[in-house]
């Protein structure tokens, strides 16, 4: 019925049993207690998606996440977007066309993406910014961030 | 540490909240989370709704819709029964947040929070929704317009929580038309947001339904404008009545996010554009974005 005794679930394919508050924020309990850090916190009221992690393959705002609601599901963060060294197509765009300015809102923007991508591979422009719609990035920098999507599409990186 | 109650099913919920009343119902807690960490709040017990079954989904016959309170506002945008015969239904659930809140806030959340601005909740005074609520005494239905008591108030008695909401199908030539006023297209918190319902015989509209939100303390009906229009020949002239009645029959107040002055004047723009569009019959999905003109 409680939390006692620790609540389980897997992040990153890995198993993982974490004893804290039940309506601790998922937030806090990736990047503290299992620490990574990947997973920013912005504005921690769900406004700008810099916390955003895939709960069972969905995009979700980490920072309102009770630890309680992951009990026996899936959590991939931004740390699991690199596979043994090498880094998801997506990461390589942004790095390649130049998606990333002060780099906070970078972790919520590729695993949004990676979520949208996993849906449908060949977004348009349209498609994009309606998956990034919850995302904002300080710097202002949408338009390299467009860049950086558009270079991994079919017929992409042309210009 | 919170104690926190995962109940199995239904009667186990309502059991633990007649047992522990004071307990704290949880769902997609966008809104609850918000609160909790800016102000250092925290709960001695809470009962995660998102663990009862009974709870979540959507349920489709030949005359009704019924939405499980827990229902995501993506799977609702997302649903093919909503989409088709509850269009501005679907489009509300696609201007709740951005993606990541789409994938977590709930349509009960929604009520329960009974926010003013709370954007869905004019589209179901416009749909003409009911509300289910259960308690240890039984179910009860609510209709809509009867389910905001007060600001940030809702009909749920101690015990009680919401379990559906239904919405009879709208007949086929009924026109729905939703508009979000806000800051900008995304992940916005409305100054001004309008569903309206609308049957039209004979480019007379025979029925009309107008709920509007962040222009008085809880979601409203315009009843005055509506007993103008209803019956009446559509026509511009009628269109520009409409607009001045609706931007004087409510309360609005200034805020961080907009002015009394701002939303009254755009309110009436809305439904002042909302009536000429039906009557140039472009009433499709987005068909109010030019209200501001």
């Amino acid at each position: 019925m409680t939390g006692k005794g620790g609540i389980s679930f897997s992040l990153n394919g890995k198993a993982v049993k974490v004893d804290l508050d039940p309506m601790s924020r998922l937030l806090d309990v990736v990047r503290e207690h299992c620490e990574l850090p990947g997973s920013k916190e912005g504005c921690g009221e769900g406004e700008c998606g810099a916390c955003a992690v895939l709960l069972d393959d969905e995009p979700v705002c980490s920072c309102l996440v009770p630890l309680i609601q992951v009990r026996g599901r899936t959590v991939r963060t931004i740390e699991d977007l690199e596979t043994g060294g090498v880094l998801d197509p997506i990461q390589e765009a942004f790095v390649e066309a130049g998606g990333v300015q002060c780099g906070a809102c970078t972790p919520g923007i590729l695993i949004t993406l990676r979520a949208l991508l996993d849906r449908n591979p060949a977004p348009n422009r349209t498609e994009v910014r309606e998956a990034l719609g919850g995302n904002l990035c300080r710097c202002t920098g949408y338009e390299g961030i467009l860049r950086s999507v558009e270079a991994l599409l079919p017929g992409g990186d042309e210009s | 540490m919170t104690l926190a109650y995962t109940p199995s099913n239904l009667d186990e919920a309502l059991q633990i909240l007649a047992d522990h009343p004071d307990t704290v119902l949880v769902a997609g807690c966008t809104d609850l989370m918000v609160v909790d960490y800016a102000m250092g709040r925290r709960h001695d017990a809470v009962l995660d709704l998102l663990a009862v079954p009974e709870l979540h989904g959507i349920a489709v016959s030949d005359d009704a819709i019924s939405i499980g309170a827990t229902t995501k506002f993506r799977e609702i945008l997302n649903h093919a029964e909503v989409q088709k015969n509850y269009p501005m239904l679907a489009e509300v659930a696609g201007t709740v947040g951005g993606w990541q809140i789409q994938n977590r806030a709930t349509i009960g959340g929604n009520i329960a929070n009974a926010s003013p601005a709370g954007d869905s909740l004019p589209v179901l005074l416009a749909l003409g929704a009911q509300v289910e609520v259960r308690g240890a005494a039984g179910p009860r239905i609510i209709p809509y317009e009867a389910m905001h008591l007060g600001y940030r108030r809702v009909d749920l008695r101690p015990g009680e929580l919401i379990t559906r909401v239904r919405i009879q199908k709208p007949a086929a030539n009924t026109v729905q038309m939703y508009k979000k006023v806000g800051t900008r297209a995304a992940q916005a918190i409305s100054k001004v947001v309008v569903g309206l319902c609308a049957t039209i015989v004979d480019d007379s509209v025979a029925e009309i339904r107008i709920g509007a939100g962040s222009v008085a303390a809880t979601p409203v009906r315009l009843d005055r404008t509506e007993a103008r229009v209803r019956g009446a020949r559509l026509e511009p002239s009628l269109a520009d009545e409409a607009g001045r009645i609706a931007s004087t029959e409510v309360a609005p107040i200034d805020d961080v996010r907009s002015t009394a002055e701002y939303r009254s004047f755009v309110l009436g723009r809305v439904v002042r554009r909302m009536l000429l569009n039906m009557i140039s019959g472009e009433t499709g999905p987005n068909s109010t974005a030019g209200s501001g003109s």
